[in-house]
């Protein structure tokens, strides 16, 4: 498929999807947005780790983050589900609207906003608990005990996230006997078990082999029909691989963001263009 | 090829040496403690053998003594002269010997020291026989007749032992009988006794509530005739037991000739230990050993067992764990997860540190003031008015002994538990906050659990310190000889308001407060031996349960 035909597929299927190259932004309407950033700054302490940033990342879709070690690609994915409320001396101006509503107002019930945006960390971080604990965990919080449910509910995860067969024989044994790649396709079934919206991964593949990262995309491919899946990686061909969207940060600034395709063929700023042909980063 | 002292030293060897040689050092320490606690200690439950032997003092005095070869040891020569003895000019070291000779009720002493040249026909007689007594020690001698309500039934010269056999099935007869009255008055009288006291606080209880009706107290009355028609009853028994108990009496001999009548009431045990083989003697020995970890103390806890002591140390130390633990834990969590971290919280850790070198003796006296006098006094008052003047909670007891010592040991779990909390990796947390958990919720399902290997390093500190503690405890609880355990039959079987024994203090009553030191020593390597035991069981069984924890919660490797 040639990038201008599969230019075409995307403005085929999201018309409501319009290219603006002057301003570099995706405009995208209100049905067809799930988180719209605007005017967002990050501060630690008195050092600014996110500038300003505005953008609206599509339902259904996979937005990928890429940019250099300490741009804050991160720290703006960690923004969508408030983990940075865990920093100590994180400040934070402007909104990240999720649903119509901005998720930094005070009314809004953090761990309720942390079940709708479902986050998997670059570390596979498996509880200490059997695989079948691991993907209930999530339920058991919501004060689901109902073990029909469960059963349900912990097969239906674990054959979203690809590791049914791996795992059906040994549901009650420990979670820390699975190789990384399967942890990690567990941790994606357990966040994706509380059926969230939005399906954040932090670098999900830097910590795995070849073959397991390969399965993990796999894997996000197959999902993005039911959630909504922002990544960060630092792997450029993985965000060119799996992703709709890329949008290419540095020093904490949105310097890009488009249709992935256009974003590595025909870059708009030098910055992005130097960055993807590995002139420096 | 020679190496060079630089290249030596360079290549770390030395280093590796000294490291080494200070582990040995610990280790030949440490076996060489427990070597000769167990050696000393286990020893004495050996029946030893029996010297009879003619000695002539230096006043030219002579006495047949027989008894047990305690200790033989070397003395110099100018000791004895400063003391008195003819000794040649050419002798430096003379060897003296010191024997256990019992008979206290017919020499006043039961040690006796005799230089080995005083020493002359030593024998070991086969039928010199020991009678273990519940007063004035061991007796030796031998046995030369037996008495059945003061009439001598049967005689035998010196030097046979036709009648053995039947002063044994007498001996056991009578102890079949102390056991027999030994549970009546601890069990059965106890509990009367303990009904009858409740009795009284319930009248006491009604007079000073105003309900002290006629109705309320008739009811009382009637109980009190049953009880006391119980009393009654088993005082019969009981005296009818006693007659029974007292109704043999060996006639002994000892070995300078002097013939005493002893009842049978006062015999434990009697044996002849030059005449047992090494099985018999092997068979004793286990008796002995069962009998010390078994038995009430005798004698001003110079013989029998250290029963109540061991169950006092256990039962001071589980409780203390168990106040301790919540506590320690719940301190550390607030301390490490919900403080905001500053300068107050940085005191407040420096301040827990201190109170962990604060001497123990300091917990005591706080102990005594605060808990006994204050808490307890305060309780009393609230709680118990019926039983004052004389207190309840208002005295030392197991409750403030284990409070004392929980307090002591509460920054050890602190410590302890922090650290283990510091070590739960962030990612662990992230990912249950991720799922939608709040922090308590993330607390308790993932970050306790897997903490709690290291709670149970600081209950293992906790228990390790605790046990070996006898300072605070002498304020706060501990007595030499408790009446009764804190643990029996009558409601509410725990009673936390008891005075009780412990090892530690045990120790220290035996080896320097005993009137008796000699007869004491070997006791006190037993008692510290057992306190070791204990203090080691315990830690195994808390290391145990770490160890499945931390299988259970292993880290994960990040």
């Amino acid at each position: 498929m040639t990038t201008t035909e599969k230019q075409r597929t995307h403005g085929m299927n999201m018309g409501a999807l319009n290219r603006d190259a002057g301003s570099s932004e995706l405009k995208l309407s209100r049905e067809t947005s799930c988180i719209s950033v605007k005017d967002m700054s990050l501060y630690y302490g008195e050092s600014q780790a996110l500038k300003n940033i505005s953008m609206e990342i599509p339902k259904n879709r996979v937005t990928a983050f890429i940019g250099p070690s300490g741009c804050g690609k991160s720290t703006l994915l960690r923004s969508f589900n408030r983990m940075n409320d865990l920093i100590d001396g994180v400040t934070i101006k402007g909104e990240v609207n999720i649903d119509n509503q901005n998720i930094y107002d005070r009314k809004v019930d953090v761990a309720d906003l942390r079940r709708r945006v479902g986050m998997v960390f670059q570390k596979p971080n498996p509880f200490p608990k059997s695989i079948y604990e691991n993907v209930a965990y999530g339920l058991r919080i919501q004060g689901i005990n109902n073990r029909r449910i469960l059963d349900e509910s912990v097969e239906w995860a674990l054959r979203s996230a690809a590791i049914w067969d791996e795992t059906k024989d040994r549901l009650h044994e420990s979670a820390l006997g699975m190789s990384g790649g399967q942890q990690q396709r567990l941790v994606i079934a357990r966040t994706i078990a509380v059926k969230p919206e939005i399906l954040l991964l932090d670098e999900p593949a830097s910590a795995l082999d070849p073959i397991s990262t390969l399965k993990i995309e796999e894997l996000i491919h197959d999902l993005k029909d039911r959630f909504s899946i922002v990544i960060v990686t630092h792997n450029m061909q993985q965000a060119a691989r799996v992703s709709d969207f890329t949008a290419f940060m540095y020093l904490g600034e949105m310097v890009e963001y488009d249709n992935t395709d256009t974003l590595f063929t025909n870059p708009a700023k030098k910055q992005t263009e130097d960055y993807i042909t590995g002139r420096y980063g | 090829m020679k190496i060079s002292m630089k290249n030596w030293v360079k290549s770390g060897s030395p280093w590796i040496w000294l490291n080494a040689g200070a582990v040995t050092i610990s280790v030949v320490m440490v076996l060489g403690l427990i070597g000769l606690i167990a050696v000393r200690g286990l020893a004495h439950f050996w029946p030893a053998d029996l010297h009879q032997a003619l000695v002539t003092d230096r006043s030219g005095q002579q006495q047949m003594i027989l008894g047990e070869q305690v200790q033989v040891t070397q003395i110099t020569a100018d000791q004895l002269r400063n003391a008195g003895y003819q000794v040649d000019e050419d002798i430096q070291l003379l060897e003296r010997q010191l024997f256990k000779i019992g008979n206290r009720d017919l020499y006043g002493f039961d040690f006796r020291w005799a230089l080995t040249r005083e020493l002359e026909n030593i024998e070991y007689p086969r039928h010199a026989t020991v009678l273990e007594r519940r007063e004035w020690g061991n007796y030796y001698g031998y046995l030369i007749g037996i008495k059945e309500d003061g009439r001598l039934i049967a005689e035998q010269p010196l030097g046979e032992n036709i009648l053995w056999d039947e002063a044994q099935k007498r001996i056991q007869r009578a102890v079949g009988i102390y056991w027999e009255i030994y549970n009546l008055e601890r069990r059965e009288i106890g509990q009367v006794n303990y009904q009858l006291e409740q009795l009284r606080l319930a009248e006491r209880r009604h007079e000073l509530r105003g309900t002290d009706t006629p109705e309320n107290l008739a009811e009382l009355a009637e109980e009190r005739a049953y009880w006391n028609d119980q009393y009654a009853e088993m005082e019969a028994r009981l005296a009818e037991l006693y007659g029974q108990f007292s109704r043999d009496a060996l006639v002994m001999m000892s070995a300078d000739g002097q013939r005493s009548v002893i009842g049978l009431h006062h015999v434990v045990r009697g044996f002849q230990p030059n005449d047992m083989n090494v099985f018999q003697k092997m068979g004793h020995y286990f008796a002995k050993l069962w009998e010390f970890v078994s038995e009430d103390p005798r004698e001003a806890n110079t013989e029998g067992g250290i029963f109540p002591a061991i169950f006092g140390t256990v039962m001071m130390v589980l409780i203390m764990s168990v106040i301790v633990t919540p506590f320690g834990v719940m301190a550390a969590i607030y301390l490490r997860e919900y403080a905001k971290q500053g300068l107050l919280t940085r005191t407040i850790r420096i301040a827990v540190n201190n109170l962990a070198g604060v001497p123990s003796i300091v917990y005591g006296v706080f102990g005594l003031g605060f808990f006994v006098y204050f808490v307890g006094g305060n309780l009393d008052q609230l709680f118990f008015p019926e039983a004052l003047p004389s207190p309840t909670f208002g005295t030392p007891g197991l409750m403030w002994a284990s409070l004392t010592l929980a307090l002591l040991t509460l920054p050890v779990v602190i410590v302890a538990t922090e650290e283990g909390l510091s070590r739960i990796p962030r990612s662990v947390r992230e990912g249950s906050l991720a799922l939608g958990a709040t922090k308590a919720e993330t607390l308790w399902r993932v970050v306790l659990p897997m903490a709690s290997p290291a709670m149970m390093t600081g209950v293992i500190l906790a228990v390790a310190r605790a046990a070996g503690e006898v300072a605070p405890l002498m304020l706060v609880g501990v007595v030499k000889l408790a009446p009764n355990l804190p643990v029996d039959g009558n409601f509410p079987f725990l009673h936390l308001d008891r005075q009780f024994m412990h090892l530690g203090f045990h120790i220290y009553d035996v080896g320097f407060q005993s009137p008796n030191v000699e007869a004491a020593r070997p006791l006190v390597y037993a008692t510290a031996l057992m306190l070791v035991l204990v203090i080691a069981v315990l830690n195994l069984t808390a290391i145990a349960i770490r160890n499945r924890l931390r299988e259970k919660y292993r880290a994960l490797d990040m």
